[in-house]
């Protein structure tokens, strides 16, 4: 088992045992396995944020107009806000088992820098929320009669844009470790702190649409994934240390 | 060393009387200063020839535009020294300061409102400055919120002391991203503060504006502070005999 592995890695080991002791590299490698293998033993959590986001931008055709050529004004906004809603969603699921069971405290105990870990699950969170999203904004784009030639800019703009979002969420998760029943909490956190992504990630949905070249946008979007990759974990493991105390 | 004196604050009740000492020293310039700035603002000034008298909100809006960044900056820096030094104070200085700025956001986001009506005949305007004063509003509510969250009062302190950072680091990506979102969707705004063109009638009650809600700021710190550490240290023995019971 992945999780045993880990266990055993983390031990403080003696001076001799350092040299056999996995790499960071292998560590997170584990992790990552064994995230996406416990949660796809659980495929309706992942299949939920995706439901929702389908169910989102459904409303707004129903709420608003049917017809497609008014959809297409309004659809890059339909968009990020659904896609921002359904990260916020899955957020939920990022450390709440990994602390009910005792094994986020055996990651801090390990030894191993907390910060490389908590990165290793983010990218796995981001591999089972983010990317699938990712893959389906198109899909919902079409629904709301987006040209086809905009879909390759969709997904690079949610793709990016999610990696950012996983990211703050990580860090919102992480302050509300020891709080029950944070949702509402959490989403009052992480939005705020989300709104450079919502409009970097909706102008360059909406300038794809309009077919005009969107490669500044999407540049600050990959910006703010690359500083939140540097800053993020760095916060989340200090959150979780506390909350651990 | 010089320094003794900071190390000092670090003791309750030394900050305690230090505060109770210093109130006065705030709050008489304050009220001064606040009331030679109105009766200059109000009265002396000359209007405006754009805006005729409706310019005037500009001594209330624009202090407290100032304050409520300058009391969340205050709190993240405050929050960190907590963090670093682990010194237990500096949470008690954070948390007396964060209702007091959220306070001024408000009265930054209302009177901005109430400003719009004469100037752009609607109470709201998606201004990039208002929209940004807006978020950091939710910015503010997130921290008291995860403040209250938490029973045990040294996780709270930590926990949203290490939001307060993550914030200080993206309020100003949020502004600038709100500011090139706006950018996109109309024109300049009609606000200009200050301009280089603005006569000292204006200038100078704008200046004693500024520096009086400084000063009144930390009069209301300086109150809130002591309430904060006499609940914190309720079953101190000083505490006791400070308060006589």
């Amino acid at each position: 088992m992945a999780e045993i592995n880990i266990l055993q890695a983390g031990m403080p080991s003696a001076a001799s045992e350092r040299a056999s002791a996995p790499s960071a590299v292998a560590v997170a490698r584990l992790m990552l396995e064994r995230d996406l293998r416990l949660a796809f033993r659980k495929a309706s959590q992942l299949v939920q944020p995706l439901a929702f986001f389908a169910m989102v931008t459904t409303l707004f055709p129903l709420a608003i107009t049917p017809e497609l050529t008014r959809l297409r004004h309004i659809a890059s906004g339909v968009l990020w806000a659904a896609a921002l809603l359904s990260s916020l969603l899955a957020l939920e699921f990022l450390f709440r088992d990994d602390a009910q069971d005792g094994t986020l405290e055996q990651y801090a105990l390990s030894g191993r820098a907390l910060t490389g870990l908590l990165s290793a699950k983010t990218a796995a969170h981001w591999l089972l929320t983010g990317l699938p999203l990712a893959l389906m904004a198109p899909v919902a784009a079409v629904a709301l009669g987006v040209p086809g030639r905009a879909l390759p800019g969709i997904l690079a703009s949610v793709t990016l844009g999610t990696v950012t979002l996983s990211l703050l969420g990580a860090v919102g998760a992480a302050l509300t470790l020891g709080v029950r029943r944070a949702g509402a909490l959490l989403s009052l956190l992480t939005l705020p702190l989300a709104i450079p992504v919502l409009i970097f990630g909706a102008h360059a949905t909406q300038l794809a649409i309009r077919g005009e070249p969107y490669g500044a946008p999407l540049t600050l979007l990959a910006a703010l994934a690359v500083f939140g990759m540097t800053l993020a974990p760095l916060a989340a493991a200090a959150a979780v240390r506390i909350n651990l105390e | 060393m010089a320094w003794t004196w900071f190390h000092r604050l670090a003791s309750p009740p030394h900050l305690y009387r230090t505060a109770r000492r210093l109130t006065p020293w705030f709050a008489w310039p304050a009220a001064l200063l606040i009331l030679g700035g109105l009766i200059g603002g109000l009265w002396l000034a000359p209007p405006d020839y754009q805006q005729g008298d409706a310019y005037r909100i500009m001594y209330v809006h624009a202090p407290s535009a100032w304050l409520s960044l300058m009391v969340y900056t205050i709190m993240a820096v405050a929050g960190g020294i907590g963090l670093i030094w682990r010194m237990k104070v500096a949470h008690a200085v954070a948390a007396a300061a964060a209702p007091i700025g959220a306070s001024f956001t408000l009265a930054t986001l209302v009177t901005g409102s109430l400003w719009g009506k004469p100037m752009w005949g609607t109470y709201w305007q998606w201004d990039p400055r208002l929209t940004s004063e807006l978020l950091l509003f939710f910015l503010y509510l997130g921290y008291m919120g995860l403040r209250a969250a938490f029973e045990d009062l040294q996780r709270a302190d930590r926990v949203s002391a290490v939001l307060a950072v993550v914030g200080v680091i993206n309020v100003p990506i949020i502004h600038y991203s709100v500011v090139w979102w706006n950018s996109l969707h109309q024109g300049p705004s009609v606000m200009y503060l200050g301009k280089p063109t603005m006569p000292p009638s204006m200038l100078v009650p704008l200046l004693m504006m500024f520096l009086g809600f400084t000063l009144f700021f930390g009069a209301v710190l300086m109150v809130r502070l002591r309430g904060e550490v006499l609940n914190r240290e309720r079953s101190a023995r000083w505490v006791g005999e400070e308060i006589g019971a």
